[in-house]
């Protein structure tokens, strides 16, 4: 009996969750606005709280799907017998419903993490961020329960089987890609509700920036790694090797990191200089806003692609609502009290402040053109203007030179000095970086492959810059000091952060110029017994088999390939057929490398024993995503800075007296 | 000029000077690739342009796809139900890629008729349409039983 009645709690409990979110958004507000202690102090058990019955609604519909349960009508579309365990339970967020419900269960949980980490906070400071992030919980449980239950039945005609997960997201890139983006997603609601409950407050202080800056570079670090993964999982789960295509829902989620990257880095200056700080509570403010425009991009159903499930219009009526009184509120909010904040401090050029200034404009810049391409099709549809889409080129030709100005400015970013630094200074410091970077960056080309390429050592002399540069600004920190061993004792996890997070763009930077002009793709026809040359390495066909797996039968291509005497190794392909959906699927075989991938598809069966056949050569493609985990490997390191965790009474000693950080 | 007045001074110029770089650049990337879509009946009307990047779609008629024997290219025709457009492509065609399904494709018109296609995009699920195929199939009042307006 009690397994039957799993659903229902899971509802019950979401209702639960939304009573709680409303108290924890009318309540604790309510109590900062009139000076309430205890209205106040109603929003941490509320956090938790919440959070528990999300964890409720969570499970139960993760047991819902473990159990076969068909009756559900979300598991009967996203589920079947035949799934293995863990594809079942991770189908939870395989489709809309359970996607938005996992994003209600973050959200609570960054509640839930605030409450609990933020003790030092003061008292109405906190009840305003928790009371700010219950409002905008509310929002979206209450867009589940009223709009994409997944725990509606399917009463009383139950389905004996169900419709199985599609089967491109059967795959452990899917496992964690969406949790990790819609903890960036999610988290970026922190920095947002400390920046709504500043401006109620009234005060944007160097403490306000030591609380918030953690919670952002969590969040940016998990956003990080979910675009990372949404990439790799395209690259080798699509079958045709490309690793971003400029898709709305990739730009969807490229958006709040461009917006977060900047604030994280106009959070620096607002710290350190107390300036920028009306743009930081903007720029939180869009970044949270552009999550939600994403989480509407993908879920609403304007846009065709795999991420797009729903196509229910009061969904999309409803995020677009939501949405709008996110933006309009806060803006408005804003507009009200950015004056009360204002604050100026002037300082020269150049100077880290001037540069720092330079990388949040080009950045915003960049996240204009990204929201311009991606939403201009969108728009014109919307109004009957026509059906247009728009390509690669455009985003290809506006984001190229803008990251090459960003990162000429970034190599200069570090070694500047705040206030004011002589020209010529910086010029003796980063003279020798400069040209090495050209030097080497113009030959590498001519090295790696005989040939001159302006594209390729146009990136490459950008990467070699921003290495050589902060090598040059480590180099010189360690110097300084009385032996190496004490100047590197004295750099702070918050300069290491900023090492690696530097040093991962130039890494990825190098893996995109690399595969983006070397790569080598052949389509052929290969039957057995052939074999076909791809950048040195040579393809051969054995044979070709048939394999049953537990919910597919595949054709499985078995390929030997050989490379300059090495000994050969095999790859095997497959083209699978999922057995519930009748829906043919192409499973890459991958021989990966840090320095090359082989990449062999299946194409399509011709007949007589031939298979056409996709075989790609990509080099440095590793860079791409390694550079993405250094990037967040540095955004997590700096949180681990002293200076977080910090009690009130010392917070108020003048920060960066002995310190050398970022 | 008070030195605090030409730092601002300085520092708008710049804001200027990027904002309109950034303005000229998006313009010039827009006006140069925005892929606008044809059925095949506007194309065979002649409305579509010659030799300019366009994406165009309908249904693949059935009987249509014929490979050739010993390369990758392929030929075959979608059609609205009123016209028909012939298309070649050389590589892979995608996964989903079925006679009497809705697919897509992006590509350059030849002087004869015959669209030259770099891409042909299909959904993963057989029930879909391109949206821009159902919304002109609707309009033509020939959408097939079982295809949902727009999906």
């Amino acid at each position: 009996m009690l397994p039957r009645l799993i659903p229902e709690l899971g509802h019950f409990a979401l209702i639960l969750a939304l009573g709680m979110a409303l108290i924890q958004a009318v309540v604790p507000l309510a109590g900062a606005a009139t000076r309430r202690p205890l209205w106040m102090a109603y929003a941490r058990p509320m956090a938790l709280g919440q959070f528990v019955f999300l964890l409720i609604a969570f499970f139960t519909l993760m047991a819902s799907f473990l159990l076969d349960d068909f009756s559900v009508a979300y598991v009967a579309d996203n589920a079947n017998s035949m799934l293995p365990w863990y594809y079942k339970a991770t189908a939870v967020w395989g489709s809309h419903e359970g996607s938005v419900l996992l994003w209600c269960l973050m959200l609570g949980g960054w509640s839930f993490a605030v409450s609990r980490f933020s003790r030092r906070l003061p008292r109405d400071m906190l009840a305003r961020v928790l009371g700010v992030m219950g409002a905008v919980s509310s929002g979206f449980l209450l867009f589940v329960l009223l709009t994409s239950n997944p725990f509606a039945r399917l009463l009383p005609d139950v389905p004996g089987e169900g419709a199985d997960l599609n089967p491109l997201l059967q795959d452990v890139g899917l496992i964690i890609h969406p949790p990790m983006l819609y903890m960036g997603y999610v988290g970026f609601s922190v920095v947002f509700a400390f920046a709504i409950a500043a401006l109620l407050e009234g005060r944007i202080d160097a403490a306000w920036t030591r609380w918030a800056r953690p919670w952002t570079n969590v969040a940016w670090a998990f956003l990080t790694v979910g675009i990372a993964l949404g990439s790799w999982w395209a690259y080798y789960e699509l079958g045709w090797g490309g690793w971003w295509f400029w898709d709305p829902v990739e730009n969807a989620s490229l958006l709040p990191w461009l917006a977060g990257t900047a604030l994280m880095h106009s959070l620096a200056v607002t710290e350190k200089r107390g300036s920028f700080k009306n743009w930081t509570a903007l720029l939180a403010i869009f970044t949270f806003s552009l999550s939600l425009l994403g989480t509407f991009l993908v879920r609403s159903g304007v846009l065709t692609s795999v991420h797009a499930f729903a196509n229910d219009p009061a969904r999309g009526t409803f995020i677009l609502v939501l949405l709008g009184l996110t933006v309009g509120v806060s803006l408005l909010i804003f507009a009200l009290r950015a004056p009360r904040v204002a604050h100026a401090t002037a300082f020269g050029w150049p100077s880290r402040d001037a540069l720092l200034l330079i990388n949040n404009i080009l950045l915003v810049i960049m996240t204009v053109t990204v929201l311009l391409g991606t939403v201009y099709p969108l728009i014109l549809d919307a109004l009957n203007l026509g059906k247009i889409s728009v390509g690669p080129p455009y985003f290809n030709t506006l984001f190229v030179p803008l990251t090459a100005l960003l990162c000429l400015f970034m190599g200069l970013g570090p070694l500047a000095r705040w206030k004011r630094m002589p020209g010529r200074e910086l010029w003796r410091r980063l003279a020798v970086a400069g040209l090495g970077a050209l030097v080497l960056g113009a030959l590498a080309p001519l090295i790696y492959h005989g040939r001159w390429d302006p594209w390729v050592s146009l990136g490459l002399v950008l990467a070699l810059w921003l290495v050589l540069s902060l090598a040059r600004d480590l180099l010189d920190k360690l110097r300084q000091a009385r032996s190496p061993a004490t100047g590197l004792r004295r750099l702070t996890p918050a300069y290491w952060g900023m090492l690696l997070g530097h040093l991962g763009l130039a890494v990825t930077l190098v893996g995109v110029t690399v595969v983006s002009n070397y790569n080598v793709e052949r389509n052929v026809r290969l039957a057995v017994g052939e074999q076909v040359e791809v950048a040195g390495y040579t393809f051969a066909m054995r044979s070709l088999g048939k394999r049953r797996g537990p919910n597919f039968v595949a054709d499985v291509a078995t390929i030997a390939v050989s490379h300059a005497g090495d000994a050969p190794f095999i790859m095997r392909p497959e083209k699978r057929v999922y057995l519930a959906r009748r829906m043919p699927m192409t499973d890459v075989a991958l021989s990966p490398g840090l320095w090359r991938d082989l990449y062999v598809a299946m194409g399509e069966d011709l007949g007589d024993g031939a298979w056409a056949l996709r075989i790609q050569y990509k080099p440095f493609v590793r860079w791409l995503w390694l550079g993405a985990l250094l990037m967040a490997a540095g955004g997590v390191l700096a949180v681990a800075d002293r200076r977080y965790r910090r009690g009130k009474a010392r917070a108020s000693r003048p920060a960066g007296v002995e310190e050398v950080n970022a | 000029m008070t030195p605090k007045r030409r730092q601002r001074l300085l520092a708008l110029l710049g804001l200027v000077v990027l904002a309109a770089l950034a303005v000229g650049l998006t313009g010039y990337a827009l006006r140069s690739n925005i892929n606008l879509f044809f059925t095949p009946s506007q194309i065979a009307d002649g409305e579509a342009p010659v030799g300019r990047q366009i994406r165009a779609g309908g249904m693949v008629e059935k009987g249509s796809v014929v490979r050739d024997a010993d390369s990758l290219d392929v030929r075959f025709t979608v059609t609205d139900f009123d016209s028909t457009l012939e298309i070649t492509y050389s590589g892979i065609l995608p996964d989903l890629f079925r006679e009497g399904q809705g697919v897509v494709v992006v590509g350059k018109l030849a002087d004869d008729g015959v669209l030259h296609a770099d891409q042909v995009l299909a959904k993963h699920d057989e029930k879909y349409m391109p949206p821009e195929v159902g919304d002109a199939l609707e309009a033509a009042g020939k959408l097939p039983a079982g295809y949902g307006s727009g999906q």
